[in-house]
C-alpha cells in the first residue's frame, strides 16, 4: 500500500473508534478542520509508527509540522527512505 | 516471645521442610552463634523461608534490630540494607558462600535444628526492619515491633494459614506471625513451583485461610487446580481488588469469605473489605477508633498502632506528619457512599494534561469477559506526551484475534472518558509481576 492509502485508512479508521465525523480528505485541507482532535492525532501518529516502522514527529529535528492532509502524507513519504 | 512453645503443634512448611514451632524451646538454626548476635542489628539473608522463619523465631527478643532482606538480595542490595540500618551482624545460609558484607559478626542458620546449648537469652524488644515495596529508586528502611506487627490480629486457634507472599516482606510476615501466635499451621509457596503444585500442596494441608494480591488470585482463577482448595478465607492485599476478581473468587468459591485488606509495610493493616465490593465504605474515614483514616487531596492517610515507627538510614524522611499520620500515597475517589482506589499518586499517565490512573483503565479492561487480567501503562506521544496502552491476558476460550481486540477497545470507550481507553491493545500469555506478587509496572 502507498503511503497515501495507508495514512488515509488510518484516518478514516481513528475517527471511526473515536466517533468523529470526518470533513472530505483533499489534499490542502487544514489537519485542524479534518474532525480529529489532539488525541485521534496522537492514536494516528502511533498508529502510523507501528504500520510504517516510523515517526517522523518525533524525528523532526527543525520543529516543521504538517498542517494540510497533504503535508501529512508528504511528511511520511519523506521519512520513508 | 514468638518463639515461646505452647505445645500446640505448630508447623510451618515450606515445599522441602516443615518447621516444629514447639521445638524452638529446646533448639535452633543458629547454634552457640545465637549469643555473639545479642543485642546486635542482624541483618538476615539466607536462600529460603523455612530458614527465615527459623532465624526469625531465634533472633526475636535476642537481637536489637533485625533486618530483613527479600530474596535474591544481590551484594550491593545487601551492602545498601545493612548500611541504611547500620548493621553489625548478618545471618547467611550454612548452604552458600556467606555474603561478603562488612560486619562484625557472622552466624550461619542451618537447619534442621540442633538443640541448644543453653536456654535463648531472649531479653529485648527486639525492632524489625524491613524494605517497603516502593517501585522508584533503592527500596527505603522502616522499622516495626512485634507490637506494631501484631496489633491487627484476632485469635486464630484451629485456622490453617497459606500465602503466596514471601515472608521476608512485610504482607508474608503477617502472614507468619499469625501463624506462630496462634494458628494451627502455615504453608507457604516455593519460588520454583508454579501455582498448580501450590494449589495442590495447600489443598493437602487443608489450608482454610490463604492470602495472596490480586495478581496471585488471579492466576488461580485460571489455573486447572483451583478447586484443589477448600477455603473459608480469601484474602486479597497488596494491590487493589476490583469488582472482577472479587466475583472471580466469590464465584469459584462460594463456601468462603473473600475480604481484601488495605495495608502497606509503613502503614500497616488499616482495614479488611468483606461486603464483596471494590473499595471501601466512606464511613470508614474516621478518627474515633484504633486506625483513623484521611483523605487528604485524595490521597489515604493513616494513624494506627499498626503503622511502622519510623524510616531508618541517614536522610531518610519523617514516616509520619505532625499528626502522626502515615502519607499512604494511595488516590482515592469518592463515589457515593464509597471510597474507590483509584491508583498510585505517582503511577499516573498524562494524556495532554488529562491524568489517567492505570489501576482505574485496568478495572474497566478485568470487567470484559474475556479479559482475565491487564496491563496499562504509558506510551509515548510527540503530540499529547502519552497515549494509554493496554496488555491483558485473555480467559480460557476467548480467541486473541482482531474481533475481540475491537470488542474489548469498544467496551472500554463505553465505560470511560476517551482519552482514559486504552488506544493500544496487545495480547500476552501473562503479565510481568515483581517479587511480591504484584504487577510490575516499572516505576
Amino acid at each position: 500500500m502507498t503511503t497515501r492509502l495507508t495514512i488515509l485508512a488510518a484516518i478514516r479508521e481513528v475517527a471511526a473508534e473515536q466517533g468523529k465525523t470526518l470533513a472530505p480528505l483533499d489534499d490542502d485541507l487544514p489537519l485542524m478542520e479534518t474532525g480529529l482532535d489532539s488525541l485521534c492525532f496522537a492514536i494516528l501518529i502511533a498508529r502510523l509508527e507501528d504500520a510504517v516502522g516510523n515517526d517522523p514527529f518525533t524525528a523532526s529535528g527543525d520543529g516543521r509540522l504538517p498542517s494540510t492532509v497533504g503535508e501529512l502524507i508528504a511528511f511520511y513519504d519523506n521519512a520513508i527512505v | 516471645m514468638i518463639a515461646s512453645g505452647c505445645g500446640c503443634g505448630r508447623r510451618v512448611a515450606t515445599r522441602d521442610f516443615t518447621l516444629d514451632v514447639d521445638r524452638f524451646a529446646a533448639a535452633g538454626s543458629l547454634g552457640d552463634g545465637l549469643a555473639r548476635l545479642e543485642g546486635r542489628s542482624v541483618l538476615l539473608a539466607v536462600g529460603d523461608m523455612a530458614k527465615a522463619a527459623a532465624a526469625l523465631i531465634d533472633l526475636d527478643g535476642v537481637a536489637r534490630q533485625i533486618v530483613l532482606s527479600p530474596a535474591g538480595a544481590s551484594p550491593d542490595a545487601l551492602a545498601a540494607l545493612a548500611r541504611a540500618a547500620a548493621a553489625d551482624a548478618l545471618v547467611y545460609d550454612s548452604d552458600a558462600p556467606a555474603p561478603q558484607i562488612d560486619v562484625a559478626t557472622r552466624v550461619a542458620c542451618r537447619l534442621p535444628l540442633a538443640p541448644l546449648a543453653a536456654p535463648r537469652p531472649a531479653r529485648l524488644v527486639t525492632e524489625w526492619a524491613m524494605p517497603t515495596s516502593g517501585t522508584s529508586g533503592p527500596p527505603k528502611l522502616v522499622a516495626h515491633t512485634l507490637a506494631t506487627l501484631t496489633a491487627a490480629f484476632r485469635p486464630a486457634a484451629g485456622e490453617r494459614w497459606a500465602t503466596f507472599y514471601d515472608i521476608r516482606r512485610y504482607g508474608g510476615l503477617q502472614i507468619l506471625l499469625r501463624a506462630l501466635t496462634g494458628a494451627e499451621s502455615l504453608t507457604l509457596s516455593d519460588p520454583r513451583e508454579g501455582v498448580e503444585a501450590f494449589l495442590v500442596r495447600l489443598g493437602e494441608a487443608g489450608a482454610t485461610h490463604i492470602s495472596g494480591t490480586p495478581s496471585h488470585w488471579r492466576k488461580v482463577l485460571m489455573s486447572g487446580e483451583a478447586r484443589r482448595i477448600a477455603p473459608q478465607r480469601v484474602r486479597l492485599s497488596g494491590e487493589i481488588a476490583d469488582d472482577a476478581v472479587i466475583a472471580g473468587l466469590s464465584a469459584l468459591y462460594p463456601n468462603a469469605r473473600v475480604e481484601h485488606a488495605y495495608a502497606s509495610t509503613e502503614a500497616g493493616v488499616a482495614f479488611v473489605v468483606s461486603d464483596g465490593r471494590a473499595g471501601f465504605p466512606a464511613g470508614f474515614v474516621a478518627e474515633d477508633g484504633e486506625v483513623a483514616l484521611r483523605v487528604v487531596d485524595d490521597v489515604l492517610r493513616v494513624r494506627s498502632n499498626r503503622a511502622a515507627l519510623r524510616y531508618l538510614g541517614a536522610d531518610a524522611p519523617a514516616l509520619k506528619d505532625s499528626d502522626g499520620f502515615v502519607d499512604t500515597g494511595d488516590v482515592v475517589a469518592l463515589s457515593g457512599d464509597r471510597y474507590l482506589f483509584v491508583g498510585r499518586r505517582g503511577g499516573i499517565i498524562n494524556v495532554g494534561g488529562a491524568k489517567v490512573h492505570p489501576e482505574e483503565v485496568e478495572a474497566a479492561l478485568n470487567a470484559h469477559a474475556a479479559v482475565r487480567a491487564s496491563r496499562v501503562f504509558a506510551r509515548k506521544s510527540p503530540i499529547t506526551g502519552a497515549l494509554v496502552a493496554a496488555e491483558i491476558v485473555l480467559r480460557d476460550g476467548a480467541a486473541a484475534d482482531e474481533v475481540t481486540k475491537r470488542d474489548i477497545l469498544a467496551a472500554c470507550r463505553a465505560a470511560l472518558p476517551a482519552y482514559k481507553a486504552p488506544s493500544f491493545l496487545t495480547f500476552v500469555a501473562e503479565l510481568p509481576m515483581t517479587d511480591g506478587g504484584k504487577v510490575a509496572r516499572h516505576g
